[in-house]
């Protein structure tokens, strides 16, 4: 039978929730790495047992974690705790090491700053990694978005990091922008038809693409429309919370932006909104149903200065249209005095038959859906706050 | 052999307990207690000083002998105690956060 391993990242650590293929009963295994914060968790699509994690912390800074056994047992990666020498000498710790590639040489530009707050030029400095996305078939190969914003690929499985320089040179960089959670690469979605192409998404500059592996890459933001921006069409400078695609179908776009939900059809040359009948269209999270292509889901949120459901209740959003006609599912969801929020990460699907589909919140509960968003249950209620989902299918 | 306490979270992260003894070469100041104790515990790097440019991390603080040694040139000698090993190189974490 089927197994399903959800992989939550929170503010105090990371916990690995598991259950057979009937998503009953769930194991809650962690903290592991209690006390850190842990962005994101993924697992590697070519080999599930290989997990990612991003460990980080305001004191001590990023920490790279690796599993080889499915989150049971954690190293950084080229350090293990045992191996204090190795016949090349000591090892050097180059996993936690994420340095901008200014080196013409490489490929990089010397692009030192971007836009601040207040509209002058500030020195690029690196924070932590927001988002990891494993390759889709080499489980030694991962990439690394990280404020303020970059891309990074490791293909030693995370023992050493480079930056794909051309994104962050690609001209626009001087006049990109942080959002109010910082300037951050959030989003990396693979094209499985095509290993050349990538998308990516970062707060608030907008989305771009690359159909090169990473050398050249050209922003896809037409269409969107922000209004805090002086030209609410411009180029560059939309706040994209997140993207989702569905893998059969890569040229086919679904948008969380700041406000709307948007749809692309190009892969991302153009844009159109499909926010319909949403009671509001700003939210972080939006993904599609592994089964269905049109179906996709999303939370509204009631607005970007009140970070919680419409109304107290906590809904989750389904269109089966590919968007602009939404239907309300809260079943077993709280449909009163709930003010939590879900974050950009924290929302993923199962492959189940019947698509399982999970969230967590910044309230610490994570809450799973057997069939497709009809019913809600909680998996656990109490964990600090959720920053990722992430969910895996294993035999 | 120089002792160096750190705080909580690098324990773990080093596997080790509250202070560790590390033997380190020539002249005992900041720089080489730092770089010898990463040398032993790589897994450290870029924990208490950045990785690319090796400044202390702003919310982390250097002690010796009860006083704050932070701000000093990380070069300039430790004091004679530290040396000898009768007083530890205290590395601190800012007492903030939720």
């Amino acid at each position: 039978m089927s197994k399903v391993r959800v992989l939550v990242g929170t503010r105090k650590g990371a916990f690995v929730l598991t259950s057979d293929g009937k998503r009953e009963r769930w194991e809650v295994g962690g903290p592991h790495f209690g006390g850190w914060e842990i962005y994101h968790l993924k697992g590697s699509p070519a080999d599930p047992n290989r997990i990612y994690a991003s460990q980080t912390s305001g004191w001590f800074g990023q920490i790279i974690q690796r599993s080889d056994d499915g989150g049971k047992t954690w190293i950084q990666p080229g350090t293990p705790p045992s191996e204090q020498t190795t016949p090349q000498g000591p090892p050097k710790g180059e996993s936690n090491k994420f340095v901008y590639n200014t080196s013409p040489e490489k490929g990089g530009k010397p692009l030192t700053t971007h836009m601040w707050y207040d509209g002058t030029q500030h020195p690029w400095e690196f924070k932590r990694v927001w988002h990891l996305e494993p390759s889709l078939s080499d489980p030694d190969t991962v990439y690394a978005g990280v404020e303020d914003a970059a891309l990074f690929r490791s293909s030693n499985g995370g023992q050493n990091w480079e930056e794909i320089a051309g994104l962050r040179g690609h001209g626009t960089g001087p006049r990109w922008q942080p959002g109010a959670g910082g300037m951050c690469l959030h989003t990396i979605v693979l094209d499985p038809s095509n290993p050349k192409r990538m998308f990516i998404a970062i707060s608030a500059a907008g989305a771009f693409r690359t159909d090169d592996g990473g050398k050249t890459w050209r922003p896809i933001n037409r269409g969107l429309k922000s209004q805090f921006l002086p030209d609410p069409t411009a180029e560059i400078g939309h706040c994209v919370h997140r993207i989702a695609a569905h893998k059969s179908r890569p040229g086919v776009l679904f948008m969380q932006k700041h406000w709307d939900v948007m749809r692309s059809d190009d892969g991302g040359d153009s844009w159109r909104e499909v926010s319909g009948d949403l009671p509001t269209d700003f939210g972080f999270v939006i993904d599609v149903h592994t089964h269905e292509p049109e179906t996709i889901y999303v939370i509204p949120i009631k607005s970007d200065s009140e970070h919680f459901p419409p109304e107290g209740k906590l809904r989750v959003y389904r269109s089966r249209t590919g968007g602009n006609e939404w239907e309300p599912l809260g079943k077993g969801l709280p449909q009163s005095d709930c003010y939590v929020n879900v974050l950009r990460d924290a929302m993923a699907v199962d492959s189940l038959d019947t698509c399982g589909v999970y969230f967590g919140t910044t309230g610490g509960q994570v809450y799973a859906s057997r069939d497709a968003g009809n019913n809600w249950t909680p998996i656990v209620r109490d964990l600090p706050t959720v920053l990722s989902v992430e969910v895996q299918t294993l035999p | 052999m120089i002792r160096v306490v750190l705080p909580p979270h690098l324990r773990t992260l080093a596997h080790v307990g509250m202070e560790v003894s590390i033997d380190v070469q020539g002249a005992i100041t900041q720089r080489s207690v730092l770089d010898a104790l990463e040398a032993c515990y790589p897994m450290l790097r870029g924990t208490i000083r950045d990785h690319d440019t090796l400044q202390r991390r702003p919310f982390l603080r250097f002690f010796v002998c009860g006083e704050d040694w932070s701000l000093e040139s990380p070069d300039h000698p430790l004091p004679q105690p530290v040396a000898l090993g009768k007083e530890p190189f205290l590395v601190i974490g800012a007492i903030a956060g939720g």
